[in-house]
């Protein structure tokens, strides 16, 4: 009997075909929708902070490889673009390109690699980098140019236009009602908040519409679960519109709150990293709910006019200790000694 | 059909079943060899009681058991011993087995049926049962006696077919369903009247329609087939149990506890040949599949014939084979060859090819939780395997993990499967157990 050798591996034999590659690029691609609402809005502007954060993130992740002496090829798995692009897409389209490098450093390097690389950041890199850049560079990072089709006005949402060496900024939406509560709500419609493409902000936070887009599209691959998004979106819509029903004069309705500023980019895209966010079910849906209520208290009493950034650090804070208190029961553990 | 019921967890991987599905078994030429090693079931391993150049007929006693849980072993052709010696063993470890060398003749023993089994009572159908060596065929070759004789104070409640065949690729149980109908239904009847219980159950996967509507016509009133989805590890016993009655089984104990036995198709048709014509375990049907044979399909063969036999006999490999796997790609062991015989518990032979090989480095892990959603027994592999890799067994003992999930964990497989970062869960899993294992031996 002739006899023959094989190769030898431990099982299971077959995989899924899943990798952190096609999950962190697929991500990168539901982005892609807002990327180009943003530079429809405010054109090469746009394109060089997009471009700028997204390569300096990838090169300083090769290099933050190499210096640890592991595989710098990892640093194409897609994660230091995502990191890139959203930090992109949370800055102003003025922004200058010294300081989107710096966001960068501060996003791969102290966020990220100092922790250990993909895995083991306690929080979002982008978002770390987003509110150092915010408490660092006040003035610029709360610069918003009028996107196009606003070019000619003369103030918005009952903030004068202020100019600034060649650009012309304003408030955003949420930074008017802060400023200027009473006279600014009538003058927006929600429509054009959720196209977006008639309002100042963040380059990438303008457009609900293009970021549920993509947000569709993770759900539809399974990279995302609802549960994160809806309870946070939930749970804002519940404040706002008990806030305007006790005190209309005083408060913004509640479609105002979920389409102006960055709740559905934060929602869908950064409090939905898995690095940072709970691992159990239940678990989620405890951290979207405090990712809402802390949101809508730094909007609505807070020093900032919007609190996304900061509600979602906070709650990457809180990640261990829920994920300890929300352990699923076992199979078999408990139900079976009711039985019998 | 009612809803096909299920449990929660599970994967959905491509079956490949239509490679074998519809090939009907054929039974394999005799062998020239037969190597049947004296643990082919859990327990203690069986006592030879033939010595070298003795002449056995097939079927003839040629190792007694070696304890209450054990199960004695059976010539499976007719010939001369050649010798008792350590053969590659499907589980790892070479392990002594009774080598046969064939005489071309084929004699078998006389059988000694049981008269009239449905009259007889308990105790004269275990130990015919027990004579015949069976164990579970589905692969844990748990002694089937033992199963039929649970202590006085556990109450069966159901006595449950398993007929999922969750692993993809394996088609033995599908084929016996629907060819064995008769015989596997009242090898199941008769394994529930030992234990004095009327409710039976036969849950199949949903992908078997064929075997669903056989075996419901050939049940009849005296129990109910399930349809299962199809959804791996649907075929676990314990998964199996809850997708059928709604109740869980603790972790480290028998479905017993529960009120319930679980017996495998093969198995029930092997009852069924022992008490209703006498015949011992000596031959079993296996499944030879993949894409690296040439002639995929199913096959009746002597227990100890070699896989390198029984390939031949197919229609030989396919060029790009690669990969040697016992069982199924989920929970099977790919072994370093194919002089290996196959044993009681083997129910499938899978040949990968170069192509299907998966080659990767594993990375951290990103926490996306899928290996949560995928775990049948809802435990959290993802902190396990973490711990794991920083040999942080330490913090494992105080959280009680190595009670709540490693006990429990059957290592089908499912959180590796799913795992992005290509983490080797099973294999975390498995060092950890042998390191718990060690500590508690060194107590």
């Amino acid at each position: 009997m002739k006899t023959r050798s094989f190769i030898v591996s431990g099982a299971p034999h077959i995989h899924e075909n899943s990798s952190i590659h096609k999950i962190m690029w697929n991500v990168f691609a539901a982005l892609i929708p807002a990327s180009f609402v943003s530079v429809y809005a405010f054109g090469m502007d746009s394109v060089r902070v997009l471009g700028v954060s997204v390569i300096s993130c990838i090169v300083l992740e090769i290099i933050a490889l190499l210096f640890m002496g592991r595989n710098w090829k990892a640093a194409f798995d897609g994660s230091a673009a995502v990191t890139g692009l959203l930090l992109g897409l949370t800055l102003p389209a003025g922004i200058s390109t010294g300081i989107i490098l710096v966001g960068a450093v501060v996003a791969i390097i102290i966020a990220k690699q100092v922790f250990g690389g993909l895995g083991n950041n306690p929080f979002n890199p982008a978002l770390t980098s987003r509110v150092f850049l915010l408490i660092a560079f006040p003035g610029p990072l709360t610069t918003w140019p009028l996107p196009r089709g606003l070019e000619n006005i003369k103030d918005f949402m009952g903030v004068a236009t202020v100019k600034a060496g060649d650009a012309i900024t304003t408030a955003t939406p949420l930074g008017a009602i802060k400023e200027n509560a009473v006279k600014a709500m009538p003058s927006i419609q929600v429509n054009d908040l959720f196209l977006g493409v008639h309002t100042p902000g963040s380059i990438g936070e303008i457009s609900a519409l293009a970021l549920l887009i993509g947000a569709a599209w993770l759900l539809y691959k399974k990279i995302i679960t609802w549960h994160i998004p809806v309870a946070t979106i939930l749970t804002v819509f519940a404040i706002s519109l008990l806030t305007h029903l006790i005190s209309p004069d005083k408060y913004a309705d509640p479609f105002f709150h979920l389409f102006a500023g960055g709740l559905i980019i934060g929602a869908f895209f950064m409090a939905t990293d898995y690095v940072t966010a709970p691992i159990f079910n239940k678990g989620k849906l405890i951290y979207g709910v405090g990712i809402g209520i802390l949101t809508i208290i730094i909007r609505l009493w807070g020093g900032y006019p919007e609190g996304v950034s900061f509600a979602i650090l906070l709650m990457n804070s809180t990640t261990p200790l829920i994920d300890r208190f929300t352990v699923p029961r076992p199979f078999g553990f408990r139900k079976a000694r009711n039985q019998s | 059909m009612s809803k096909a019921k299920t449990f929660k967890g599970g994967i959905h991987p491509s079956y490949n079943k239509h490679l074998s599905s519809d090939k009907e078994i054929v039974e394999a030429p005799l062998p020239e060899v037969v190597a049947l090693p004296l643990n082919q079931h859990i327990g203690a391993p069986a006592k030879p009681i033939v010595k070298r150049k003795d002449k056995v007929k097939a079927g003839q006693l040629i190792a007694e058991t070696g304890g209450f849980i054990s199960a004695p072993v059976h010539a499976s052709i007719s010939g001369i011993v050649k010798a008792i010696e350590p053969v590659e063993h499907p589980l790892g470890k070479k392990v002594d087995a009774i080598i046969i060398e064939s005489d071309g003749k084929d004699e078998w023993v006389e059988f000694n049926p049981v008269d009239n089994p449905f009259a007889a009572d308990a105790d004269t159908i275990r130990d015919k049962i027990k004579e015949a060596g069976i164990v579970g065929l589905g692969g844990a070759t748990f002694p089937s006696n033992v199963k039929l004789s649970p202590p006085e104070d556990k109450k069966i409640d159901f006595v449950i077919l398993n007929g999922a065949e969750c692993e993809p690729y394996l088609t033995t149980d599908h084929r016996l369903m629907v060819e064995k109908t008769e015989e596997v239904v009242t090898g199941l009847k008769l394994a529930a009247k030992v234990l004095g219980v009327d409710k039976i159950y036969i849950g199949i996967e949903t992908n078997k329609p064929d075997a669903i509507s056989k075996m419901e016509k050939e049940i009849g009133d005296d129990g109910q087939v399930i349809p299962l989805q199809v959804k791996y590890p649907q075929g676990s016993e314990k998964q199996l149990i809850s997708a059928i009655t709604g109740r869980e089984t603790p972790p480290t104990s028998l479905p017993m506890e529960v009120g319930a036995v679980v017996f495998n198709v093969g198995t029930c048709l092997a009852i069924y040949e022992a008490v209703f014509q006498g015949k011992p375990l000596f031959e079993r049907v296996v499944t030879l599949t993949g894409h690296g044979v040439k002639n995929p399909g199913n096959f009746k063969i002597r227990l100890g014939t070699y896989v390198a036999e029984l390939v031949e006999f197919s229609g030989g490999y396919k060029d790009n084979a690669a990969k040697l796997v016992l069982g199924g790609p989920m929970m099977g062991r790919a072994v370093p060859t194919d002089g290996i015989p196959i044993i009681k518990g083997t129910g499938g032979i899978l040949v990968m090819t170069q192509s299907e090989l998966i080659v990767r480095y594993y990375s951290d892990c990103i926490r996306c939780g899928k290996c949560i959603e995928a775990c049948p027994n809802n435990h959290n592999p993802q902190l396990l395997g973490i711990l794991i890799e920083k040999e942080r067994f330490d913090k494992i003992s105080e959280e009680q993990l190595e009670e709540i999930v490693l006990d429990d964990c059957f290592e089908c497989g499912s959180c590796t499967y799913v795992c992005p970062a290509h983490r080797p869960m099973v294999q975390f899993f498995q060092q950890a157990k042998s390191y718990f294992n060690n500590k508690k031996k060194k107590r």
